[in-house]
């Protein structure tokens, strides 16, 4: 199966690694970052290129950009992984259009384009018969669509709740366990390299909102977007609000919850018992799904990292290899 | 911050716990319980503890149960006649009870407002209050248990809360929902 990938961050980077270090029949005809690319073929060395990436700052030739790899190169699938804008959803909302038209599967940890144009994306895909998957998206390592789809088929899906941002998490832990001040615990967050340098993003809830409209609109379709989510961040807790939970044995966690019966689609601090199985220690993260015969299912994992993140795209692509590309 | 429960319309339920005495014979505890169920109440638990190196030979056994308001003395009637002694017997009127935190400037934005909001439905009370003040300028924290008759009250008390809390500029956290 052939691939082309487009972005060379800490994703991009992890999934070319593992292509490299696995034998997975994956071969990569074009690869491009922000300002350069590569088209070959009859296969790239990934290993090179990770090389080349390291020493130049560059994976290929300034005269290739990532537009011309999606539409120029030889590829069963695209495996889109630039970094997320959640107001326009570019450069990738762009490329991926670009890739579904020329009847080309996409793979994207891209949230942007997801949250936005999750439904206007799925039907381009359907009526181009192709495929497009985003598991890498929410929840990092934790295959939440795969289970959703596969192992939870035929369950009606009433409830999610979710932790679903690291940084937050580990900010919260990090006030509940040493009594921190919410400042110091972002300090060593930033300095751990868990938090941006404007970390407005996470600790208002954003990414955490963001990634509950993709789970909203993957299993019910209803269309919703940012805006539909009632948000509250962590960056008004105190470290007496902490210890006060702590004293009913309980502490304080950033909760992302969609009950469509109840109309909620919320972002908020919330307390929990301490022995709540989404109650996950540091940059975990943590999905709680209520179903009708499965009833409470919850899956913990890693939240984000490089080769993190490539299992889950890398699991999305053998899946559609598996299921449209013939294996020669 | 007591409520004037005065207005209740509806049946109100009781969380009654009883110590009871009764004698250690094969039986007793069946015969002890079958009152319970015969007035509709709902047994939650039963703590049964027995020496083993007692030389006594009555049994004593709490339990937990809930039970609508105006049944209790019927059933304290009823074991009386199964010849069962009652030690002790306590009785809670608000079943439900829920914990949040609220920070922001609590004194400043008029705490005994804020509670009375909730002591002054007569379907719900603050009735625990735990506060920390770091300093006069800074935000404090507070954590409130509210106790209510019915799950549907809860809710409204809840709701007026965040109500007060957008007014007055308070951040408001709430529990986890129990998973139905």
């Amino acid at each position: 199966m052939k691939i082309a990938l487009l972005g060379m961050g800490s994703v991009g980077r992890g999934v070319l690694e593992m292509i490299a270090a696995k034998d997975l029949g994956i071969i990569v005809t074009g690869i491009a970052d922000s300002q350069s690319g590569v088209i070959d073929p009859g296969g790239i060395d990934p290993a090179r290129v990770l090389e080349t990436k390291k020493k130049t700052g560059l994976c290929g030739n300034k005269k290739i950009s990532a537009a011309d790899v999606v539409s120029n190169a030889d590829y069963d699938a695209l495996v889109e992984v630039t970094p997320t804008n959640a107001t326009t959803g570019e450069p990738g909302l762009g490329y991926i259009r670009k890739a579904l038209k020329r009847k080309k599967h996409v793979v994207t940890s891209n949230k942007g384009p997801i949250a936005l144009a999750y439904t206007e994306l799925k039907k381009l895909a359907t009526k181009n018969g192709v495929a497009l998957r985003h598991e890498a998206t929410v929840g990092g390592a934790i295959p939440i669509f795969h289970t959703l789809e596969h192992g939870l088929a035929g369950n009606e899906i009433l409830a999610i709740f979710g932790v679903l941002n690291g940084t937050c998490n580990y900010i919260l832990t990090r006030m509940s366990d040493e009594g921190l001040t919410y400042e110091q615990a972002l300090l060593e967050a930033r300095e751990l390299g868990y938090a941006e340098a404007d970390p407005t993003y996470d600790v208002q809830g954003i990414d955490a909102a963001i990634k509950l409209v993709i789970l909203a609109n993957t299993i019910w379709g209803n269309g919703v977007s940012l805006k539909d989510v009632n948000r509250t961040g962590i960056d008004l807790l105190t470290p007496d609000a902490l210890r006060l939970a702590e004293e009913e044995d309980c502490t304080i966690r950033l909760i992302a919850e969609a009950i469509p019966k109840k109309g909620l689609l919320r972002v908020s601090p919330r307390i929990i018992e301490k022995n709540h199985p989404l109650v996950v220690d540091g940059t975990l993260n943590a999905i709680t799904l209520e179903t009708d015969m499965a009833k409470e299912i919850t899956l913990i994992g890693k939240g984000a990292g490089s080769i993190e993140t490539a299992s889950a795209i890398i699991g999305d692509l053998l899946l559609i290899r598996d299921r449209y590309v013939k294996r020669t | 911050m007591k409520a004037v429960l005065n207005s209740i319309y509806k049946v109100i339920v009781l969380q009654v716990s009883m110590k009871l005495e009764m004698k250690d014979a094969p039986g007793q505890l069946v015969a002890a319980l079958k009152p319970i169920s015969e007035v509709g109440g709902n047994i939650i638990a039963v703590i049964h503890q027995r020496d083993p190196d007692s030389e006594s030979d009555t049994l004593n056994v709490q339990i937990v149960l809930e039970l609508a308001e105006g049944r209790l003395d019927n059933l304290v009637a009823l074991l009386k006649k199964q010849g069962v002694h009652i030690q002790r017997i306590g009785k809670e009127r608000l079943l439900y009870r829920r914990t949040v935190i609220m920070i922001g400037h609590l004194m400043h934005t008029d705490l005994s407002d804020t509670v009375d909001r909730i002591d002054s439905t007569g379907f719900a009370e603050v009735s625990e209050l735990s506060m920390s003040m770091p300093a006069v300028s800074e935000r404090s924290s507070s954590r409130l248990t509210i106790k209510s008759v019915t799950r549907d009250d809860m809710e409204k008390a809840v709701s007026i809360l965040r109500t007060v809390a957008l007014e007055k500029d308070l951040l408001l956290i709430e529990p986890m929902e129990e998973i139905a």
